[in-house]
């Protein structure tokens, strides 16, 4: 069996024209995470650029009103950008540098992972080209325009669905043309061998200042860990430092859409089959013929029909949970924060707020749960202002 | 039982001819012309032909190739009904037939159950382009056991190490990739192949067939120095698209492999 397996999930299920890119790829990673200098340096953008260590902060009022365990939020949405996409990019690009590649390309889905992208193209002088699907272009104009200002090409994709899937083919397709001078920015813990190992370290970031924060304010680990699952990159991030402590409960929540019971969701893990696609082997959710399904969420960054291979290891194996919240409830979670905290979250981030909001009532006071707040909400306010009924005008 | 790819490639070599490998999508526009494009192809001079199986999402394919895989999926073609396609067609012809596919197709129809159906209604190979030679221990031995060949692919960019292992254990034929990126049809080629098939005929005998953006007679009669034979798909699935009817798509195509075979003779 090759390299990159998760039990029986990951792989390097890509085309030949690929490999040759990947091998180097895999090469230079695995060099570059073993020199001081690359690891200082990617500490010192990190903390120097964005904004790192995010805080941990005592979400008071929630904990009070819910009445359960002691809630903590784990606060990605304050890294530069907006969200803990920034993490795995700066990473990745500082080695695309090292590998001496001067052209990026990336796919998005809401256009976070695109926009952090962009940013640090611009900060590293590269030439950056963003595949987004044509349907999501349209969902997330501002973010098209935000990456057009840092200076990167956005290519809609108008193959497929349209959506962040289709993306994923375009971005694969053109890197197996141009991998020679071009760097593939994968945003999620998914994709062939080596970018889930790669995009799941270079968000570890995120548990590991957890259970520092954590040790430091309480004097122990956290009971529960909440994240949203996607792809799967903040989870991925979240949970890692946490898999060798099993008191620690690790739950991943997933775009049920319109409920696991229509056909209008995303939810992976509650409904997927194993199968191959992006270059892996993982769950998707399938049609009757094997054919990749039309997916749906409120959120355009949980918009995906499959999810990274280590989730679905984790989820296999039991060790971690993952269950579906629905786009009302992440509606509801994406208000009810805005009014108790003052915090407004990513609709993707709403949606682990609301599975919070299910477990900590039912758990002890003296108990402890984190939620990744993976990203901040200014980019969803239209779409939730549509949702509830509200209409906001175009601002002349 | 002798696979039909080996046979064909005894014979060619025999004649001291090239092969001609063309492509269509299975099911696009429908099965019924899939099946007469198959016979036209044979009648016109293809030696081997290569159906595409449609799916949801053909990361290794361009433009071309990639709108009829939707034309197919919306023309409700799938795995069982090619199956059924395949058995008919056995009845008329023994042109060796080989499956481009995708791995999940694989997989949700089920390997094992997939692979008898191959050997059952007489589908010779097998190109799954995302399933690497570091991958494609998972079917070995199903493809042993039905006689079902996966065939392997090499491209410009693999190592050499790589490229001989590949090469040394290739059945039927290898699929010796062009250029970089996906299907579809260029204008010209940056491969050095006099290198290329220098190296690889220097680790096997095994038939090598060179395909990705081959799209005119004039191209193919160029390359047809390299390798073993030709394969052409997105400027035939081309014309497959634009014929307005059944009719029109049949004698386009059967003109274009007729062009196709002439440019391999010398």
């Amino acid at each position: 069996m090759s390299r990159g397996r998760f039990g029986e999930f990951g792989g390097r299920y890509a085309p030949e024209t690929l490999i040759a890119a990947l091998e180097e790829l895999e090469k230079a990673y695995g060099s570059a995470i073993k020199d001081p200098g690359f690891v200082k340096e990617l500490a010192c953008y990190l903390n120097e650029y964005a904004n790192r260590p995010s805080l941990l902060y005592y979400a008071k009022r929630m904990t009070e009103d819910l009445g359960g365990a002691k809630i903590y939020l784990k606060r990605e949405d304050l890294n530069h950008t907006g969200a803990h996409k920034i993490n795995n990019v700066l990473g990745q690009l500082l080695l695309a540098r090292r590998m001496g590649k001067t052209k990026v390309i990336a796919e998005t889905g809401a256009g976070q992972h695109g926009v952090a992208t962009a940013t640090g193209a611009a900060l590293f002088g590269m030439a950056c080209e963003v595949f987004m699907g044509e349907e999501d272009t349209k969902r997330q104009e501002l973010n098209v325009f935000r990456m057009n200002l840092l200076g990167a090409k956005v290519t809609p994709v108008k193959s497929g669905t349209r959506t962040l899937k289709d993306a994923c083919n375009e971005a694969m397709r053109a890197w197996a043309a141009r991998a020679d001078d071009t760097f593939y920015v994968l945003g999620s813990t998914m994709g062939p061998h080596p970018y889930p190992t790669i995009v799941r370290d270079f968000q570890s970031v995120i548990g590991k200042e957890i259970k520092e924060q954590m040790l430091r304010t309480e004097g122990r680990l956290p009971d529960v860990v909440v994240a949203c699952v996607g792809g799967g990159s903040n989870a991925m991030g979240a949970f890692y430092e946490f898999i060798p402590h099993p008191e620690v409960r690790l739950i991943g929540a997933e775009a049920g859409g319109k409920g696991t019971d229509t056909p209008y969701h995303a939810a992976t893990l509650t409904k997927g089959e194993k199968g191959v696609l992006h270059g892996m082997k993982s769950l998707f959710l399938q049609d009757n013929d094997g054919g990749i399904m039309p997916v749906y969420s409120i959120s355009a960054g949980l918009d995906y029909p499959g999810v990274g291979p280590e989730h679905a290891h984790l989820a296999r194996t039991g060790r971690a949970e993952y269950l579906a919240v629905t786009d009302r409830e992440a509606v509801e979670a994406f208000q009810y924060l805005a009014v108790t905290e003052g915090i407004i979250p990513a609709i993707e981030s709403a949606h682990a707020v609301a599975q919070a909001m299910k477990t900590a009532p039912a758990m002890n006071r003296e108990d402890i749960l984190v939620i990744c707040l993976s990203g901040r909400g200014d980019k969803d306010v239209h779409s939730i202002a549509k949702y509830v009924g509200v209409e906001i005008g175009e601002q002349d | 039982m002798v696979n039909r790819i080996d046979e064909k490639f005894r014979m060619l070599r025999k004649q001291k001819q090239k092969a001609l490998i063309t492509f269509i999508t299975a099911g696009d526009p429908d099965l019924l012309t899939t099946a007469e494009l198959v016979l036209r192809m044979e009648q016109s001079g293809a030696d081997i032909v290569e159906l595409g199986i449609p799916f949801s999402d053909p990361i290794a394919e361009g433009p071309v190739i990639q709108e009829a895989n939707l034309r197919a999926l919306a023309g409700g073609a799938t795995l069982v009904k090619i199956f059924d396609m395949v058995r008919t067609l056995r009845e008329k012809t023994q042109i060796p037939l080989v499956f481009l596919m995708y791995y999940n197709s694989i997989l949700h129809f089920g390997e094992e159950a997939f692979f008898k159906a191959c050997a059952g209604s007489g589908v010779d190979g097998l190109i799954v382009p995302d399933l690497p030679f570091e991958e494609s221990a998972e079917l070995k031995e199903l493809t042993e056991k039905y006689g079902v060949y996966q065939i392997s692919m090499v491209a410009p960019t693999s190592c050499g190490q790589r490229m001989e292992r590949i090469t040394k254990q290739a059945k039927g034929f290898l699929y010796c990739v062009s250029s970089l990126g996906v299907t579809g049809m260029r204008t010209d080629f940056q491969t050095d192949f006099d290198k290329m098939f220098h190296t690889l005929n220097a680790f096997s005998d095994v038939p090598k067939c060179l395909g990705f953006g081959i799209s005119s007679p004039e191209q193919s009669h160029q390359l047809r120095q390299y390798g073993d034979g030709v394969i052409v798909g997105s400027a035939v699935v081309q014309r497959v698209a634009q014929g307005r009817t059944e009719k029109e798509k049949l004698q386009s195509v059967a003109a274009f492999t007729k062009a196709l075979k002439e440019s391999l003779l010398d």
